[in-house]
């Protein structure tokens, strides 16, 4: 079994003053699913940022393939990991074959055209993600789903061996999420990539991953197996939510139930406080 | 029609295009020219005419190039050397070069472009930290700092002017731009800069595409931003300081050509860059034509001329922005 794809050690990242992550240590193992959650702000995105070299850590060391993160040049980590970011969106008419092929900057020379090899990358990785119908459509006429599986795409056309995804399945419908979801598994049985992924639906991040790290203002609350990072009392913690755990029908994995804490007293309070300060 | 097809046809149009105007230009003017040509009719066609087409088509060119250049950097079609003030601190700085009445020439280049650099590079530098507030380049925030540079580098311009009156009609030129003064010079002083300068940006046609899908995107796929950023904001500063420092500020070239283009063939700059490039001289060589024979034998400064077409398309481009419209092309 080879090593860990990424370790952090000791990260710590601040905008200005304003400390974002302390102290993680986590190992992400080499191929399989491995998802962050949290609650908003948690520090979840900028997490993903320090670890495809979009922000540099302010403390700790970042390991990717047994190098130091900070010593690899931005187009050779290009050609190891892919990153589809939460939200993209381009004034600019590419067609979706352009934007695809863009994927394939990191491997191209100066002067020279696509090759041969270039093309059947790209074309594989839009079958791939079922976009190859899309191919002369352009990137500024898709919907929101469709132009999800475009940037898919085109980090497919990296191949890199490590895919990161900032909430990959926001903008798409039951179908598509659980297209993407299985695109992914299959990708990972099948070429050995490993993934990255921020959920923000709990239930998809336990019904897919194999490892899970929950963040909790900045720090690592829990990581492990899906089946105990999302206990009651973590999701409870960490989200504020009342959880039953129940399991999920078509496979056993862990399905989530949630409602509110029962705040009609201390709702009572406030308004009384309200009424009072008002006098 | 497939792209590669348009691009083609839209190359060959453009080559014929400024064949024709060249042509049409060279033969227009005060002097009739008759074959066999006597040589006072030579000198007027080959010192004054084939320079000046020749200059106007490679300022042209270059504001254009220049032009494309903000846009990728600003992800702004509105983006211009003009709007952002560029061409104002070019047009200082070439002034500066010319009333310190001096001829110095630094390794045999000539100081007034130079200078230009210096300006230019100056009020890009200065709009471009300004403009782009948060993440994104906002537009407001690009506008407003172009104005306010804009403004700035022309009111030191203006001064002077104040103090030098004797020189009005040569800082009036800068200011307004043209080609009266256009010899074999002037072109000997674009030619290397547009040249270097566009060969420069035309290899980077690729890391453009990417900055156009936005920084973030552009550093996943592999491309240093902050870094390719700074290139281009020399790169452009060097094509309108070689633009300006032989013709002066005209305004919206920049602007107009690359837009027509990106319309025709889309916004991939490796045939986007030639094609503007082309676009650009042509529209500016019509220009000038015009502005020679419009008012016959009064010339037009070709600067007012531009900026009489210029100002109500970019009002068109405000337009369709207000009314929301993400797809620009």
């Amino acid at each position: 079994m080879a090593g860990p794809i990424l370790a952090v050690e000791g990260l710590s990242f601040s905008f200005g003053k304003r400390p974002v992550l302390a102290d993680l240590n986590f190992t992400v193992p080499t191929g399989g699913f491995t998802g962050i959650v949290g609650p908003n702000g948690s520090g979840k995105t900028t997490l993903l940022k320090c670890l495809n070299k979009a922000l540099p850590p302010t403390r700790g060391r970042i390991t990717f393939m047994g190098q130091d993160l900070a010593g690899i040049k931005l187009r050779a980590l290009a050609r190891q990991i892919g990153v589809v970011p939460q939200q993209w969106e381009t004034p600019f008419a590419f067609t979706v074959r352009e934007v695809v092929m863009m994927g394939r900057f990191p491997y191209l020379r100066r002067w020279a055209g696509a090759r041969q090899e270039d093309r059947a990358v790209v074309e594989e990785a839009m079958r791939a993600t079922n976009t190859w119908m899309l191919a002369d459509r352009l990137v500024t006429e898709l919907s929101g789903g469709e132009r999800q599986r475009v940037l898919i795409a085109q980090a497919l056309a990296q191949t890199p061996c490590l895919l990161m995804l900032d909430e990959p399945t926001s903008y798409l419908d039951v179908n598509q999420t659980l297209e993407i979801c299985t695109l992914l598994t299959n990708l990972i049985r099948t070429k050995g990539l490993t993934v990255l992924a921020v959920f923000h639906d709990l239930n998809l991040a336990a019904r897919y991953c194999q490892r899970l790290i929950m963040l909790k203002e900045g720090r690592i609350y829990a990581q492990g197996a899906p089946e105990a990072v999302l206990s009651s009392p973590n999701v409870t913690a960490v989200f504020g939510v009342e959880t039953v755990v129940g399991a999920e029908p078509f496979n056993g994995r862990p399905h989530l139930y949630f409602s509110l804490p029962q705040r009609k007293e201390r709702s009572t309070n406030r308004r009384q406080e309200r009424s009072s300060g008002a006098e | 029609m497939k792209t590669k097809t348009k691009y083609r046809l839209l190359l060959a149009g453009l080559i014929m295009g400024v064949g024709l105007t060249g042509l049409a230009a060279l033969s227009l003017g005060p002097v009739p020219l008759s074959f066999p040509l006597d040589s006072f009719q030579a000198k007027i066609l080959f010192d004054l005419r084939l320079p000046r087409i020749l200059l106007a088509l490679m300022v042209g060119a270059a504001l254009a190039v220049a032009g494309v250049l903000f846009q990728g950097l600003f992800r702004n079609p509105l983006a211009d050397p003009y709007v952002l003030g560029t061409s104002s601190g070019a047009a200082f700085g070439a002034t500066i070069a010319v009333f310190s009445g001096m001829n110095l020439r630094f390794f045999g280049l000539s100081a007034r472009p130079l200078f230009a650099f210096g300006g230019a590079l100056l009020a890009t530098a200065l709009v471009y930290s300004l403009g782009r507030s948060g993440r994104r380049p906002a537009l407001t925030m690009m506008l407003l700092a172009g104005i306010a540079v804009g403004a700035f580098f022309s009111a030191m311009t203006s001064l002077l002017l104040f103090f030098r009156q004797q020189e009005l009609a040569k800082i009036m030129f800068w200011m307004m731009g043209g080609f009266a003064y256009a010899r074999w010079a002037e072109v000997r002083i674009v030619l290397p800069y547009l040249g270097g300068a566009f060969l420069y940006s035309w290899s980077l046609a690729r890391q453009l595409n990417l900055l156009l899908l936005g920084e973030e995107k552009a550093h996943q796929l592999g491309l240093a931003v902050g870094d390719f950023q700074r290139r281009i904001v020399m790169t452009a500063s060097v094509l309108v300081a070689a633009a300006v420092s032989v013709s002066g500020a005209i305004g919206f070239v920049g602007m107009v050509a690359p837009h027509i283009v990106r319309l025709l063939i889309g916004p991939d700059h490796r045939s986007l860059l030639p094609a503007s490039a082309l676009a650009g001289g042509l529209l500016l060589l019509v220009a000038d034509t015009l502005a020679r024979i419009l008012l016959y034998p009064v010339e037009l400064p070709v600067g007012v001329l531009t900026s009489f077409i210029g100002g109500p398309f970019f009002l068109y481009l405000l337009s369709l922005l207000q009314k929301g419209r993400s797809d620009w092309y």
